[in-house]
């Protein structure tokens, strides 16, 4: 998968800074995604990928610049930006499921109170992509009962229950143990496939080899380099990226 | 206890205009507690202001300050009500403070990755707090949201000392001052008024809090 797609990009980012207090964490970002973009976003620890991420859907307000999605500027608050972020899919690294809700209604919560569906039809579609990340076998259980790996593809189902035009993944597997990686990483390696457009922060090489359309590497609040993956993993043009990719590469 | 039988019927309708003094000043605080507490950690910075302003004002003024403000200052801008009114909004208004700080610490109890995914699924601020941080705050926010009412059902004296009549309170000062019967014998009635009120509601909330700890 090295072709890019075309179009009107889905997501913009244009200009975008952000600080926290005195710290520029993100500065004079601009990148554009397209429909059906897989874009994985690579750094050393502070380098501002999580706020990215979490600025996309406004969980970060940002100081300057501005990000639109599918044409649409991202509003301040309120109604807007509810509905807003309801087209768009987030997947934390802690997963995050509604502790005092089931499965099942961990996945139709949105749907029914969002989106207004019936409670039959949400059920029914829950249980189609609880089926499909493979957990269907567990629906009315409570997410403490489930495994990390379990937890993670239940958070990837409800947020496709929204049907977002966009996820975002901010370290999906690195709160897993190393043996439920793949699992997770397969789900979304299909959803890359199905022609999802997804922001995913990750290190996993193996993901964006094999999904990815193109790597972001920011470093210090910046987006130093973008590439191809296979062009940036075996011929990394800045310094910085050289320096990082010896780190990771030898553990 | 000759005089507290004596006066059966005079306790009788001090014990229940104490209970409707509670049972008001209950619902209205819960309920404008939790309006407060849903302003303190709105993300609007006006309504945060407000409720900061209400909880500071509130929490450190003594309740007779505050019953008084209402009773007299109140009716000098032109609102005219009877004292029950007053003495039932101070009580309100006091201890809809500390409902808010004991909501606020089970919504503070939540870890913030809750809210977020509440939000990213496109739950607004409202609904989040609706289905999905209040009714796992709740856990941690009955303990202490009992302490708070049942000192409130206390401070219901304080109400009734301020004038209202026929209260419990108020119904044991009538019979020591006016009629002339013995301090110890009445209010040790009166007190056993306010345990009939005071224990059964500690019993219930217990049962409230087992309940609420099984639940998930
Ligand atoms: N809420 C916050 N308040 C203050 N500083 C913050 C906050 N969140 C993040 N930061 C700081 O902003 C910088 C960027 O953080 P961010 O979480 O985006 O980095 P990251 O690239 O995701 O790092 P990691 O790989 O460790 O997850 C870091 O220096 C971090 O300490
Ligand atoms: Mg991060």
């Amino acid at each position: 998968m090295t072709s890019r797609p075309n179009g009107e990009p889905l997501v913009r980012l244009s200009g975008v800074n952000k600080w926290f207090g005195e710290l520029h964490v993100l500065q004079d970002i601009d990148l554009d995604i397209a429909r059906g973009e897989v874009v994985v976003v690579i750094g050393p620890s502070g380098s501002g990928k999580s706020t990215l991420c979490r600025a996309i859907n406004r969980l970060e307000p940002i100081e300057k610049g501005e990000i639109s999605i599918d044409g649409e500027r991202l509003p301040d608050e309120g109604k807007d930006l509810a509905r807003l972020r309801a087209d768009v899919g987030m997947v934390f690294q802690s997963f995050n499921l509604f502790a005092h809700k089931t499965i099942l209604e961990n996945v139709t919560l949105g749907p029914v109170k969002v989106r207004k569906k019936p409670k039959a039809d949400a059920d029914k579609r829950a249980r189609e992509l609880l089926d499909r990340v493979g957990v269907s076998a567990q629906v009315d259980k409570y997410p403490a009962q489930l495994s990390g790996g379990q937890q993670q593809r239940v958070a990837i189902a409800r947020a496709l229950a929204m049907e977002p035009k966009v996820m975002l993944f901010d370290e999906p597997t690195s709160a897993l143990d190393p043996e439920m990686i793949n699992e997770v990483l397969d789900v979304m390696v299909g959803l890359a496939k199905d022609g999802m457009t997804m922001v995913v922060v990750t290190h996993e090489m193996g993901f964006a080899r094999r999904a990815a359309n193109r790597v972001v590497f920011m470093d210090e609040g910046r987006i130093v380099e973008t590439a191809e993956p296979e062009t940036f993993f075996t011929a990394p043009k800045s310094e910085r990226a050289k320096d990082f990719l010896s780190k990771i590469l030898t553990h | 206890m000759g005089p507290v039988l004596e006066n059966l019927d005079l306790y009788v309708d001090g014990f229940l205009t104490s209970l409707s003094i509670i049972v008001v000043a209950m619902v209205g605080s819960l309920l404008l507690g939790l309006l407060i507490a849903a302003c303190r950690v709105s993300p609007v910075p006006p309504l945060r202001a407000f409720g900061t302003f209400w909880v500071s004002t509130f929490r450190n003024t003594p309740l007779s300050v505050v019953l008084f403000f209402c009773a007299f200052g109140l009716p000098e801008l032109g609102i005219n009500r009877t004292f029950y009114f007053f003495g039932v909004l101070g009580l309100i208004l006091y201890t809809s403070a500390f409902v808010c700080e004991a909501v606020r610490s089970g919504i503070n109890s939540v870890s913030a990755g809750q809210a977020e995914a509440a939000r990213s699924i496109g739950l607004n601020f409202t609904q989040g707090l609706r289905y999905v941080v209040l009714p796992q705050a709740l856990r941690t926010v009955v303990p202490p949201l009992g302490s708070v009412i049942i000192a409130m059902f206390k401070n219901s004296a304080v109400v009734g000392a301020f004038g209202v009549g026929g209260d419990l309170w108020s119904t044991g000062q009538t019979l020591t001052s006016a009629r002339g019967y013995e301090t110890l014998p009445i209010f040790i009635g009166v007190a056993i008024g306010f345990l009939l009120i005071t224990l059964p509601a500690g019993a219930v909330l217990q049962v409230i809090e087992r309940k609420v700890a099984i639940a998930r």
